[in-house]
């Protein structure tokens, strides 16, 4: 047994010296992607790799980058950030990429951004929305962008579209008190809507995982809002929407991508309509590049693509763009390439500010008749 | 003639260093380099976890709790350090300190934990160690001040190849000396008829807790060691999963031999890694519907193998004889 089992073992490292020495194949470009194709994350991995998959194509299509074809070596971290140290030095040592585009998860992405600045391998990470990513300790990360925007900037949105778009000029708004992500939402909502000359009349907390939200509404509806902003996740917002309802606020509600799930209008029903939430894309806008990519996609893989492939189809663009700007695959021109980016992309035309964050328009979605159905795109 | 084992673990060592040394001259990347480290990483946790499963029979599910502890307190510390002044090479010293102040509050932890717990046995026990684990990650997940859920971050890179190694031998030569010890003959009594050892006079309460607290020092050390590898400290890093992760390194290595343990920690971590590229390099050149992502399926598939053919484990009991007499052949 043992015997066997160390033939098995030697077979294997034969193998993987095989692999490693296989000879290089005509010119071609490598580029990194990362995403936890197993593990509790697969779906986010997968969505990841066919938005990977299907840009590269389309660029080998066109030619490639370069005039070079692109090859796409798309690997597991497993949703584990020592697996993810592990890939992401691999990708760039073993199969020499010459950029990464990943990870979803933020805390696989944070072990991937520290190898890429040490060996200056730029990457993009599609959908990790901790600020850490790009900006560490008061710290550029020089080599990391990221192509979602984070969490702050749906707030400044939803109130630029309250105050703009709706005409609200008085707004309330309610939140979990125990998350980041509401909290931060809610925060910058005020601020902004402030900022532009409204006035905001209520802002109360809830406790994570309320369910009587009365006495905090009871307030709102005393303050007699023009619009009130849930920055909820759509299980809490069909609640409080309903709560609301009843306590006779007939207005405008405005949300965050927390909304963003077919069980709100289940969860809500009449209560939800005329609400409205940001959102990274709506596959009904009428720019040519949703409609091309939806389509494209919907061909390849049978299915409507979600904001992870959306995002990794966006990320893979932005950085092949940026390398054929580049004129070359060197790691510091690919860098200096992705800051002067300004990329038609399908989740709205981007380009990155000064911590690498990008600087895109948002999607408004408006529920209507119990469906998702794109209202506008509000640029910061 | 009886030659003390732990100048030749010393030896081992040196030669592994050496060897690697040597290969970095020779295209050995840093890819290996990262996976050497990782799994004597692995050594630490699974070595100090086959103390409290392997020679004490005490059935641990939490292991990665302790990790968390260590992690932690040697994050928290050097990145306050490292925060004061960016310059690594001074800060070794004080590295070596944060990791012992990490292995000590998780042998606290681990004291404070096995009071109350050890004295049930079996299913209940890992029932209660699963359960802790998992009050210590929840406990960091709900700390602002070191990061709650978006992780300790910013830690310094100080886990170098060397470092590590060191710290794997001290695990393995304290530990391996305590299991042929007197002591260690007590603890294995225990393990085989609590009853009995009881009845001779052996303390088997006060034992159990010492062993805990060693184990989870180690794991502490361990811990610590892993965050300044990865150089982020999650509390996800650190859940049941990750346990039973070091949990299959002690069986499929041997419950109760440390070499076992050892094998097992380098075994199964380059596994991992060698089957992804292999399958990679099988889809490609055969064209066959397994692509990478199988890797965990063949993973697993060969655990199964280990643990039906050999039952107890790669090793079982036994422990790595001097390399120069040949191994007895098995029958």
């Amino acid at each position: 047994m043992k015997r066997t089992l160390s033939i098995v073992a030697l077979a294997l490292l034969v193998a993987l010296a095989l692999v490693s020495c296989a000879p290089k194949g005509p010119a071609e470009i490598v580029i990194g992607g990362v995403g936890p194709v197993s593990g509790e994350a697969a779906t986010f991995g997968k969505s990841t790799q066919e938005g990977c998959e299907l840009a590269v194509e389309e660029w080998n299509a066109k030619g490639g980058v370069l005039g070079q074809q692109i090859k796409l070596v798309y690997e597991d971290d497993k949703g584990d950030a020592a697996e993810g140290a592990a890939v992401w030095t691999k990708l760039i040592q073993q199969d020499k990429v010459v950029a990464i585009v990943g990870t979803v998860m933020s805390k696989v992405s944070l072990a991937g951004a520290p190898i890429s600045e040490q060996y200056g391998v730029p990457m993009i990470s599609p959908t990790s929305t901790n600020p850490s990513v790009t900006f560490a300790d008061g710290k550029l990360r020089e080599f990391v962008f990221r192509a979602c925007f984070i969490d702050p900037f749906q707030g400044t949105v939803g109130a630029k579209f309250a105050y703009d778009d709706l005409g609200a000029r008085k707004a309330a708004a309610i939140f979990d008190v125990g998350n980041d992500y509401t909290k931060g939402l809610s925060e910058f909502f005020r601020d902004t809507f402030i900022a532009l000359g409204g006035e905001v009349v209520a802002f109360e907390a809830h406790a994570t995982g309320a369910t009587d939200f009365k006495a905090q509404l009871t307030k709102i509806v005393q303050a007699k809002p023009d619009v009130v902003y849930i920055s909820d996740y759509y299980n809490d917002v069909a609640l409080i929407a309903k709560q609301l309802r009843e306590l006779g606020f007939t207005g405008p509600l405005v949300g965050g991508d927390g909304w963003d799930s077919p069980d709100l209008v289940k969860l809500g029903g009449e209560a939800v309509e005329n609400g409205f939430f940001t959102n990274h894309y709506s596959k009904d806008d009428t720019r040519p590049e949703v409609q091309d990519f939806v389509r494209k996609y919907t061909a390849k893989f049978g299915a409507a693509p979600d904001a992870l492939a959306t995002l990794a189809y966006d990320a893979m663009n932005i950085m092949l763009d940026a390398i054929s700007r580049a004129g070359s695959t060197e790691g510091v021109k690919i860098r200096d390439a992705l800051k002067a980016t300004d990329f038609a992309a399908v989740s709205g035309r981007t380009m990155f500010d000064e911590q690498h964050n990008p600087v895109k328009a948002a999607a408004i979605i408006e529920i209507k008749g119990g469906q998702q159905v794109y209202r506008t795109t509000v640029a910061p | 003639m009886k030659i003390p084992r732990t100048p030749w673990l010393l030896v081992v060592a040196a030669g592994f260093w050496a060897v690697v040394q040597l290969l970095r001259l020779v295209g050995f990347n840093d890819y290996y380099l990262f996976i050497a480290n990782l799994s004597l990483v692995y050594v630490i946790l699974a070595v100090s976890l086959n103390l409290i499963n392997g020679i004490i029979g005490q059935f641990s599910l939490g292991h990665m709790g302790f990790a968390a502890v260590g992690a932690y307190v040697s994050g928290s510390i050097t990145t306050l350090i490292y925060k004061l002044s960016p310059n690594v090479a001074a800060h070794y010293p004080g590295f070596v300190l944060a990791l012992v102040a990490g292995g000590v509050a998780a042998a606290l932890v681990g004291v404070a934990i096995g009071f109350p717990t050890l004295r049930l046995k079996g299913d209940y026990l890992a029932i209660v160690t699963l359960g802790f684990g998992e009050i210590i990650r929840t406990i960091f997940n709900n700390i602002d001040a070191v990061g709650g859920p978006r992780g300790l971050l910013g830690i310094p890179k100080f886990s170098t190849f060397t470092v590590i190694l060191a710290f794997a031998l001290i695990t393995v030569a304290v530990i391996r000396n305590i299991a042929e010890s007197a002591h260690g003959r007590n603890m294995i009594a225990i393990r085989e008829n609590e009853l009995a050892a009881d009845l001779v006079g052996i303390d088997t309460t006060g034992y159990k807790v010492k062993v805990f607290a060693l184990g989870a020092f180690f794991a502490g050390v361990g811990g610590g060691l892993y965050a300044h590898l990865l150089q982020i400290a999650h509390p996800t890093q650190f859940g049941f999963i990750y346990s039973v992760q070091v949990l299959i390194m002690v069986y499929a290595g041997g419950v109760g031999s440390l070499t076992g343990s050892v094998l097992a920690a380098f075994a199964l971590t380059i596994l991992t890694q060698v089957l992804k590229s292999f399958l990679s390099w099988l889809k490609a050149a055969t064209d066959l519907p397994i692509g990478g992502d199988w890797y965990m399926v063949v993973y697993a598939l060969l655990l199964i193998l280990i643990m039906l053919y050999r039952t107890e484990g790669l090793m079982g009991t036994r422990e790595a004889k001097l390399m120069i007499i040949p191994e007895e052949d098995e029958k």
